[in-house]
């Protein structure tokens, strides 16, 4: 019996472990929305009559094991006892009414949570290997320019806190077909960020939906639950909520094409991302940058890359920012010198950049607030 | 008594083998007992390199942002533990134990038909041996086992299509032997051995290789429209040209879940039959173990989607997957409470196979009631794709299968080496074991609910998750060391000389046991002839006046004593070549496939030579 109590303590301390650990920014123990609270919710329902089965059954194992041990002194059989047909009877109702009980909230939340409101924001997300992109469909969120087009980020969605929004989950390629115009690499993802929804699969030629809303400001991890291939274990994003006067600057902000540098590194920069004076110009065959003539979206949307604090990039990989908010321009000259060495089989290539480029690149990519 | 003749018969060119010892008769063996064991051993040896797969994955993921080994590697090592643990270790390690025992626990000679039985280990050893040489042609399969298109249609390595002929070699070798298998059971009965006085295990036998012939055609095409899709560029399933990607899915799970009840019945039935013998009691509930075992597998077939909770399917499929999902837990709670029941009042002997029983027991209700919380769907949305998952199988196949299957060597062990494995090592093996086991997939649960997806090759420190991560490495490596246990204790065992003081060491139950150990070529030297469920104790024990079980004294059984009478001849299938030819063939088919029409021409001829070899040859060498 002491086992037991001790196995007990240890599943006890280990759940708390869980629940509590607020440093782990993937807990699903600590829900920060009302679709991940109602899953977890579920879940501790559910543990109880676990915790009671588990209890009865393995505490039954034990006891027999201790009560009925071979003595040395024992030297008759025991009785033969065949079956007990009333035990059977029981043994199969009973859990059978516990597990229909379980079922019936199951039941009514599966529904609950399918429903779509019709006010929410929508949301369209796309997977590529191995970044995510975000398109914002809601007709009051299109850009101030060009054909007033959806804003678009990549690796981080911001919303606005309390809002309940729905994703409209969709998987598109990514990598090569920019150039060879068909479309390739169409993989399954999976959309989760555990403390505010559990996952939705993300399927080429399906469009799955999640709804959903985070309680507070803050910024939410989340990452692709669907091997997707060789680097699906980085294929990660961000979900920023914002406060309602942070939203609207934000919002404000991404309707404006991108900056325009005139001076410095930063000019050169541009220039060699779009090939202006007949060098570079590789950057736009794949990337976008609002306002201006890169509007390919077969690579991340850079319009607004170095916007916010929390910016990352390459599936997440990295971020933009160090957390004391300065340039964490070592990561980006990394990723720049060779994307596969720091990254093996990402889809952008090594286009052999000097150094010098390289810098001039970084200045530009940090001055597109 | 007597063997088959000893004159040699000639079909074609190649000599009819007759031996029976000696190296070369392991390649022409029909014999049941000595395919099981090559099956054993065959499929240990891949457990061994499962593990030390399992051992790479757990130093990769022992501290965040390791180098160990990068993406593709991990991709790669993951994806063939999934496949090697199922396919080449589970599977046939009880096959070994289904085709050493069935014919012994019924009553028989052999299996239905031996040769095919010989066929069906060639084939599955070189499907193992093919898919292992994917790691020196380009690349070992990299998508997962469940390998999902579009990614595994998509990816431009080798892997995958190693994956798809691999599995449809395996699968071959599954569907002859569960066909053998089951026309052995419903066939090749003692008299008197009706179904219902069959041992569990036969019935656990039957059920699963019922699974086995109705699940492997299913995936079996799946693996065919995967191989066309990848090698000749038809679109089953790829999106961008009409294809489906869940189409993949439904086939795969429908197989993928009945499997699962292929891996753990087995262990079941080795539960079943260990238990009475060591509680000294029969087994509790005789019919209600059985039938919820066939309940078990009809069941099975109802609740792949439960795989597919977060693909999107729509309230309708959710809500009746999740409810045929707890369904399942009913049958297998009943098994459990019965297998308690046989223990209740018992005169319980902790011998190594029963701490291992015993032992599956307690780890599979684990696996059991966190599969119950999968079945609550929403939940499931956090949780699928989650090392929760990965916690809630390992603990299924793992705690349930896997401690069932090392049950069965200790105690199947005596009867096929006439040496008993060390009991210490025994206990010290289990107890590190359990240990381990617990250290290694207790810990996965926290690790799922705090977030940490399966299939990632590293992870951040910032994800909260290194030290459960660690605590779970270390267990792996005791998982390890129990092992290296058990490889020890069995290579000093069989050191020892053969001979066992008692050849019915744990006082059993069952028909096998009533053969000498090791049991001679034809088993049973007089068919017996069957009158009760544990035949062989109650031609040891009556039950007195009171109800009381007494020993029958030696010689006064009322059952007659198995036949001594001299000269009569019984048949025996000779040896033959031409299982190992035609099976041979399958695999260069397969490469053929890979890089040459030729070779393909080359091996089907080879099978097809072998199989004609095969029907000509008579049925005892003359």
């Amino acid at each position: 019996m002491r086992r037991t109590r001790w196995i007990l303590a240890l599943l006890a301390l280990s759940i708390l472990l869980v629940a509590c650990s607020k440093s782990a920014p993937q807990n699903t123990m600590n829900p920060k929305g009302p679709t991940a609270q109602t899953e977890k919710n579920l879940l501790v329902l559910v543990l109880w009559p676990a915790a009671a089965v588990f209890v009865i059954v393995e505490g039954g194992i034990l006891l027999i094991s201790i009560r009925f041990r071979h003595r040395k002194d024992r030297d008759r059989m025991p009785p033969q006892i065949h079956g007990n047909t009333r035990l059977e009877i029981g043994w199969t109702i009973a859990p059978a009414i516990v597990l229909a009980v379980i079922m019936v909230p199951t039941v009514s939340t599966i529904w609950q949570l399918a429903r779509q409101p019709a006010d929410a924001m929508q949301i369209t997300v796309e997977g590529y290997q191995w970044w995510w992109g975000f398109r914002y469909t809601d007709p009051d969120m299109t850009v101030s320019y060009g054909d007033h087009d959806a804003i678009v980020t990549a690796d981080v969605m911001v919303i606005p806190a309390g809002r309940t929004i729905d994703l409209s989950l969709t998987s598109l390629g990514g990598g090569a077909h920019s150039t060879s115009g068909v479309p390739d690499h169409e993989v399954i993802h999976s959309f989760w960020a555990p403390q505010l929804f559990g996952k939705q699969d993300v399927i080429p030629g399906e469009t799955n939906h999640i709804v959903f809303s985070a309680d507070e400001p803050g910024v939410y991890w989340g990452q692709c639950a669907e091997f997707c291939g060789l680097q699906h274990g980085k294929m990660k994003f961000r979900i920023s909520a914002l406060d309602e006067a942070d939203w609207q600057r934000w919002v404000a902000n991404q309707k404006d094409p991108a900056v325009k540098p005139t001076v410095g590194a930063a000019q050169q920069g541009m220039d060699l991302f779009f090939g202006t004076n007949g060098v570079g110009g590789q950057c736009i065959q794949c990337h976008g940058v609002g306002g201006t003539a890169a509007s390919s979206t077969a690579a991340p949307n850079l319009t607004h890359f170095a916007a916010t604090t929390h910016e990352c990039f390459a599936g997440c990989d990295f971020q933009v920012f160090n957390p004391d908010g300065t340039p964490n321009v070592e990561a980006l000259k990394a990723w720049l010198r060779d994307p596969n060495a720091v990254k093996l089989g990402a889809k952008m290539p090594d286009y052999g950049l000097t150094e010098q480029q390289i810098d001039t690149l970084v200045a530009y990519l940090y001055s597109l607030k | 008594m007597a063997t088959a003749a000893t004159v040699p018969a000639r079909t074609g060119i190649i000599r009819r083998p007759t031996e029976v010892t000696g190296w070369w008769s392991w390649f022409t063996t029909v014999d049941h007992k000595k395919i099981g064991l090559l099956y054993g051993f065959s499929a240990f040896a891949f457990f061994l390199i499962g593990g030390v797969e399992a051992l790479l994955i757990r130093s990769q993921l022992a501290k965040p942002d390791n180098t160990l080994l990068n993406a593709d590697q991990y991709n790669q090592i993951f994806t063939m533990h999934g496949i090697t643990m199922i396919f080449l270790f589970v599977m046939p390690m009880s096959a070994a134990f289904f085709n050493y025992l069935i014919p012994l626990m019924i009553g028989a000679r052999d299996v239905a038909f031996p040769r095919l039985n010989a066929f069906s280990f060639w084939v599955f050893i070189l499907g193992g041996l093919f898919l292992y040489s994917s790691w020196f042609l380009g690349g070992a399969p990299n998508g997962g086992w469940f390998g999902y298109p579009p990614n595994s249609t998509t990816d431009p390595s080798i892997g995958m299509t190693f994956y798809a002929l691999g599995l449809v070699i395996t699968g071959i070798a599954s569907s002859a032997g569960a066909i053998n298998l089951a026309v052995t059971v419903v066939n090749m009965r003692a008299p008197g051995m009706t179904l219902f006085r069959m041992p569990v295990f036969v019935w656990m036998g039957l059920t699963v290789q019922f699974l086995l012939v109705f699940a492997l055609p299913i995936i079996t095409v799946a693996l065919f429209e995967m191989l066309f899709d990848r090698r000749w560029g038809t679109h089953f399933f790829d999106p961008t040209a009409g294809g489906q990607p869940l189409l993949w899915q439904n086939l795969f799970w429908l197989f993928g879940h009945p499997e699962v009840y292929i891996l753990i019945l087995p262990a079941f039935g080795i539960i079943s039959e260990i238990l009475p013998v060591f509680s000294r009691k029969p087994l509790f509930g005789y019919q209600f173990v059985v039938f919820s075992g066939i309940a078990i597998g009809f069941i099975g077939f109802g609740v792949w989607a439960h795989h597919m909770f977060a693909v999107g399917l729509g309230p309708v499929a959710n809500t009746a997957f999740g409810i045929t999902t707890a369904i399942i837990a009913v049958p297998t709670g009943i098994k459990i409470f019965n297998w308690m029941g046989t223990m209740y009042k018992g005169d319980i002997h902790f011998d190594s196979p029963m701490l291992f029983a015993v032992g599956a027991v307690a780890m599979f209700v684990i696996g059991g009631l966190s599969g119950v919380t999968h079945a609550v769907v929403p939940s499931d949305y956090q949780q699928t794709d989650t090392y929760y998952i990965v916690a809630h199988f390992h603990y299924v196949l793992f705690g349930g299968a896997v401690f069932g299957l090392f049950g069965a060597m200790y105690y199947w062990w005596p009867k096929a080496f006439a040496r008993q494995l060390n009991e210490l090592w025994g206990k010290v093996q289990f107890w590190i074991l359990l240990v381990g086991f617990n250290l290694t997939f207790g810990p996965m649960h926290i690790l799922g609910l705090g977030g940490m997806i399966r299939r990632e090759y590293t992870y951040p420190a910032s994800l909260g998750l290194t030290f459960w991560n660690q605590v779970s490495t270390v267990g792996a490596f005791l998982i390890a060391l129990s092992t290296l246990v058990f490889i020890l204790n069995a290579a000093a065992t069989q050191r020892k000389p053969k001979g066992l003081a008692n050849e019915d060491p744990w006082d059993a139950r069952t028909l096998e046991w009533s053969t000498p150990c090791p049991p001679p070529i034809y088993n049973f030297e007089e068919i017996p002839v069957v009158h009760s469920i544990d035949e062989f104790w109650h031609r040891k024990y009556v039950e007195d006046k009171e109800g009381r079980l007494v020993r029958v004294p030696a010689g006064a059984s009322d059952h007659p004593a198995d036949g001594h009478e001299e000269g009569h001849v019984i048949h025996l299938p000779s040896p033959s070549f031409w299982p190992l030819v035609a099976a041979v063939g399958l695999p260069v088919m397969a490469y053929g496939v890979l890089y040459s029409w030729w070779l393909v021409g080359a091996g089907a001829l080879v099978t097809v030579v072998g199989f004609m070899g095969w029907a000509m040859e008579p049925p005892v060498a003359e």
